[in-house]
């Protein structure tokens, strides 16, 4: 397939159209909500939440044996939810760390998740349903008016983070001295990882339960490189997981068989090879080059006294 | 003296099962410039963190001008240790200081000019105001804790809470840390530093307050700020070079003071 045709295919093909739109709309709500995830060093809690809605999936499946994405969405949300309070009450009432609780909460909740999606596919309407769909994700299965429901809920998350800008900005820099400005800090942090846990939810669809972090982490990572402004960053980050969205569908379209989930991950990967070795200021390539540069002129310079 | 800016009574706070701070009383008159010394692990940043409201007490109580921290948060300005924060966070050094509008600017406001002419200025007293649109990244220790202070000084506060701020900073900091702390205090605020360094205690300071989990001594640095106190503090881990003289405190850990279980 020639790219024209692949161009005419984003515009007039409904399945790529939708596909295509879906994941832009994924890629700037993760990306741009992973940023703060990034900067919190909260990327392996998005791991965790993302991991953890697997049981919601399918427990909202077995209630209501539908699987409008609304319904599996709301259960994605529930438990993405509890997993996160699990967390905090993990580290709050005990002696194990953040990261114990994360590993645990995540093989615990995902362990249950997989048993129970074992039980559901026994169910022959289960099978239809696609359940197992949801571990690595399936963009094709994308319909438009799933699109617009993403589109709407990640509208309401970005305009929130949006209306909260400085008070989470403050927050993710510095939460004491928000705390001790009256900020509510604790209903702020809450506030945040609930948007964080929907951008996680609007994804798992398309991309799946597995890969989801990659669309929280690698945008920021990657915007991170190009920029030490909040603002840039996290519009930069909500770029990349566009770019990276629509390039991994069109690329997945144009080959036969190939997943669009983990293409969308290998495309949002390689924003981040790059951003990583030629990025101004902190690429590495460039700090290599100065150093080799000033390596030079301490050797030569007592030659030119 | 005149009235008490900041009055902690019975105040005992723990981290775990270790008690941190042990039936602490202090007052610290409106007008003092007061040093908060004592070992490692002697809880000085958590009783600030406790007047502060951000570490809860499990008794005693903290009051600002007679009244809870909440009711006077406006009056109070905090200074939380350097170390507290990413510096490679992405912003500049002019939005940091604008932070300290935020508490003041209410919801959904974002800071303008106003909030950048206060920033600029409160820069400019701590001598930064050419670093304003440098990322907080570049800076050097001393720098980044004078634009700590710098957005302290934009709150326009009345009490002053500083954790550490001569930590690790270099002698032009150190200097212009204490010449605006000497600058406060003419105009009347009252300000309590966490201070590792006993030898400028004298000199830095008109009041001090002696920790050791139990509060030891609080007053006017002429009178508490002796040997017996020093040693009641420091467990004997301090050589005096003379009756006055303080040098060579071995302060790396929390010496066996008899301490209290819960």
């Amino acid at each position: 397939m020639d790219i024209g045709q692949l161009f005419h295919n984003l515009l007039f093909d409904y399945t790529l159209r939708t596909v295509a739109l879906g994941a832009a709309v994924i890629g700037i709500v993760s990306g741009a909500l992973g940023a703060f995830a990034v900067l919190r060093r909260q990327s392996l809690l998005g791991d965790a939440i993302s991991h953890a809605a697997l049981p919601g999936i399918v427990i909202a499946f077995l209630l209501t044996r539908s699987r409008e994405p609304t319904i599996v969405l709301l259960g994605a949300l529930a438990a993405g939810w509890a997993a996160t309070l699990s967390i905090t009450a993990i580290v709050r009432t005990t002696r194990i760390k953040d990261d114990s609780a994360l590993g645990l909460v995540l093989s615990v909740f995902f362990g249950f998740g997989l048993m129970l999606l074992t039980f559901a596919q026994k169910l022959s309407d289960a099978r239809q349903a696609g359940l197992d769909k949801f571990l690595f994700g399936q963009a094709a299965t994308l319909l438009q008016r799933d699109v617009v429901t993403m589109a709407t809920v990640g509208a309401l998350a970005l305009g929130t983070t949006l209306l909260f800008w400085k008070e989470f900005k403050l927050l993710t820099f510095d939460a004491d001295y928000a705390a001790s400005l009256g900020h509510p800090v604790r209903a702020l942090d809450v506030l945040l990882t609930t948007l964080l846990v929907i951008a996680i939810v609007i994804g798992l669809q398309t991309v799946g339960v597995v890969l989801m972090s990659a669309m929280l982490v690698a945008p920021a990572a990657a915007a991170r490189q190009w920029t030490n402004r909040l603002e840039t960053m996290v519009g930069l980050s909500g770029l990349f997981g566009a770019l990276a969205g629509v390039s991994g569908a069109l690329i997945s379209s144009a080959m036969e068989k190939t997943p669009t989930g983990p293409v969308i991950v290998l495309c949002i990967s390689a924003i981040v090879l790059v951003s990583l070795l030629f990025a101004p200021a902190r690429g590495l390539v460039w700090k290599r080059l100065r150093n080799f540069r000033n390596q030079r002129r301490i050797h030569t310079a007592p030659l030119q006294l | 003296m005149t009235t008490t800016a900041i009055e902690v009574s019975d105040l005992t706070a723990a981290y775990k099962d270790k008690p941190v701070l042990w039936h602490v009383d202090m007052q610290a008159p409106s007008g003092a410039l007061m040093a908060i010394v004592g070992p490692n692990g002697a809880g000085k940043t958590t009783l600030i963190k406790a007047i502060l409201g951000l570490v809860r007490p499990l008794s005693g109580r903290a009051l600002i001008y007679g009244k809870p921290y909440p009711q006077q948060r406006h009056r109070v300005a905090y200074v939380p240790q350097r170390s507290s924060v990413d510096w490679d966070f992405p912003t500049s050094v002019l939005d940091v200081v604008m932070m300290g509008r935020y508490g003041a600017l209410g919801w959904f406001k974002r800071p303008g000019s106003a909030e950048r002419r206060a920033a600029l200025d409160a820069l400019d007293k701590v001598g930064m105001v050419d670093f304003a649109e440098r990322q907080i990244g570049q800076l050097s220790g001393g720098q980044q804790q004078r634009v700590f202070l710098a957005r302290a000084l934009v709150q326009n506060a009345e009490v002053y809470l500083m954790d550490e701020p001569f930590q690790g900073v270099d002698a032009t900091t150190e200097r212009a840390i204490v010449r605006l702390l000497q600058e406060l205090r003419s105009l009347g605020k009252t300000v309590l530093v966490v201070h590792h360094d006993l030898q400028t205690v004298p000199e830095y300071f008109d009041w001090v307050m002696m920790l050791n989990v139990r509060s030891i001594a609080c007053g006017p640095v002429s009178e508490v700020f002796n040997e017996q106190n020093l040693r009641a503090t420091y467990g004997g881990k301090i050589a005096f070079l003379n009756g006055n003289g303080v040098g060579g405190v071995q302060d790396g850990y929390r010496p066996a003071l008899s301490q209290p279980a819960l």
